[in-house]
């Protein structure tokens, strides 16, 4: 009897383990696919990316775009160790200043900015605490999750603060805006700073409240060809695409304000 | 030819570690060592581990002698190891999820006394306590089965009381298991990441343990990151160094 179970539970693994999805989307079309291209880019860019993704996949069949999102810096890493990547598209210049550093980017294909994203404040949906303004932040039992000044998107709150002059306590500095996004949109945060694009993605969940020191500072994310890409010319077209009109309506349409 | 198997079981755990402190700058590690922030992620990990080891005990030990005691509890000691399976993110959402602000008894506690669970120390503990707990559970509730309640039978028909039966017999047969598991509970704790950082959040000096300090310092400055890896093992080696099982292990 319990060398059935064994075997029940073993054969179920297998079978669940044969059930996951490749990455990568396969479309409804489920083709057969020869040449992937391997894009890297910051967590925020998400929704944007996934249908840019889905773009590019039928325009160009035969091709198997995975997208690899994560923290810009921990994708920056990635790529200094050795990760294989074709394109890479960060939140911040520095980040990607780091990745062309240690790898080097294509020839032919100048590092530029495809997109900015500005900060706001995200507040649960029906704005409970009724936060109005940045120095509404620093107001006593105000609970206000940021970014840890060492990612991109807690530099730029840093900066908008100061230059606001409002000093905030944070009840929390987490590794990635989505996180302070996640934490506003469950209750658990009166507010948080993340990007527009971010209120964009939890619509349901979140609501904006934009302040005019936002669009003193933003994040220029750039878009880049890395030295190593397997099939350059390939990147390069969904480099363009994304800079083309196709993908700046699309970035447009998630949040981000386009140069 | 059993050493073949043991080396490369060693070399699994050993090599990696050895990889990294090759990448240590020895030139920074007194300043990164030393620098605020590592200092108060070091005593804040060690102070929240210790804490939560204790809870563990406190809660984990009574867990384990009713587990093994109990008939028909396999279904409750299931639940009991979930936090060994889940990742520890999804253990700091549920925790999260229980004792937030909006949370099942959270809510209570914030709108009945204005208590308020995540974003405290008190968290950072709670977060350890439970993946660790599963970990006291399992040595001891394993040990007990083994030892069987021969013992405590024998005790019982000699005219011992159970309070009794369970300080002076019991625990003092468990003490090499309690030993064992307790190192490991507090080794579980000190390396705790995901949980932490997902129900407690992450300010230095309150909830920012060493583990949370590694990872931040990570986005920026990947040599600083190595650099409190160390300090991460050196701790966790003294630890398991001090406090080896004593008995026949």
């Amino acid at each position: 009897m319990r060398n059935v179970r064994i075997a029940l539970v073993v054969v179920l693994l297998l079978v669940l383990g044969a059930c996951g999805t490749r990455s990568g989307s396969s479309g409804p079309t489920g083709g057969e696919r020869t040449a992937t291209l391997t894009v890297f880019a910051a967590a925020s860019l998400r929704e944007s990316f996934q249908e840019l993704e889905r773009r590019f996949e039928q325009e160009n069949p035969g091709v198997d775009v995975l997208l690899n999102l994560g923290g810009s810096a921990d994708l920056a890493q990635q790529i200094s160790e050795g990760a294989p990547a074709d394109v890479f598209a960060s939140a911040d210049e520095a980040t990607m200043g780091a990745a062309i550093h240690a790898r080097g980017s294509a020839p032919d294909h100048p590092v530029e900015p495809f997109a900015t994203n500005a900060l706001t404040i995200a507040v649960p949906e029906g704005n409970p605490k009724k936060i109005s303004s940045l120095a509404d932040l620093a107001a006593p039992g105000m609970t206000v999750v940021l970014c840890a000044p060492q990612v991109p998107c807690g530099k730029l709150a840093r900066r908008l603060l100061s230059a606001a002059g409002v000093s905030i306590e944070a009840a929390s500095e987490e590794n990635d805006v989505t996180s302070v996004r996640d934490k506003v949109a469950i209750g658990e945060a009166d507010a948080g700073l993340v990007y527009k694009s971010d209120v964009r993605a939890e619509a349901a969940r979140l609501d904006a409240v934009d302040f005019p020191e936002a669009s003193l500072v933003v994040n220029k994310y750039p878009i880049a060809v890395l030295r190593e890409a397997r099939d350059p010319a390939m990147a390069g077209r969904f480099v363009s695409m994304v800079k083309g009109p196709v993908g700046q309506e699309i970035l447009r349409s998630h949040g981000f304000q386009t140069p | 030819m059993l050493w073949i198997p043991a080396a490369l079981g060693l070399a699994l755990v050993a090599l990696p570690i050895i990889g990294l402190i090759s990448r240590v700058d020895p030139a920074r590690l007194p300043e990164e060592l030393t620098s605020p922030a590592a200092l108060d992620a070091l005593w804040l990990s060690v102070r929240t581990s210790a804490a939560a080891t204790g809870l563990c005990l406190l809660l984990g030990l009574p867990l384990a002698v009713c587990l093994a005691r109990v008939p028909r509890t396999r279904l409750l000691r299931a639940v009991v190891l979930l936090p060994m399976v889940m990742p520890p993110v999804v253990g700091g959402l549920a925790l999260l999820y229980l004792l937030g602000r909006n949370g099942l008894l959270g809510q209570w506690l914030y709108l009945g006394f204005g208590l308020r669970v995540p974003f405290t120390a008190v968290a950072v503990v709670l977060a350890q306590a439970f993946v660790a707990l599963p970990f006291l559970v399992i040595s001891v509730e394993g040990a007990l089965r083994t030892l069987g309640d021969q013992y405590e039978r024998t005790a019982a028909t000699l005219g011992a009381p159970p309070g009794w039966t369970f300080r002076r017999v019991t625990v003092p047969l468990l003490t090499p298991a309690l030993g064992s598991g307790l190192l490991l509970t507090f080794a579980r704790a000190l390396g705790e990441f995901g949980a932490t950082i997902v129900f407690a959040g992450s300010v230095q000096g309150r909830t920012r343990t060493l583990p949370l300090e590694i990872y931040l310092r990570r986005e920026s400055d990947v040599g600083a990151a190595t650099a409190l890896s160390l300090l991460l093992i050196v701790v966790a080696l003294v630890v398991v160094l001090i406090a080896r099982p004593r008995g026949r292990m």
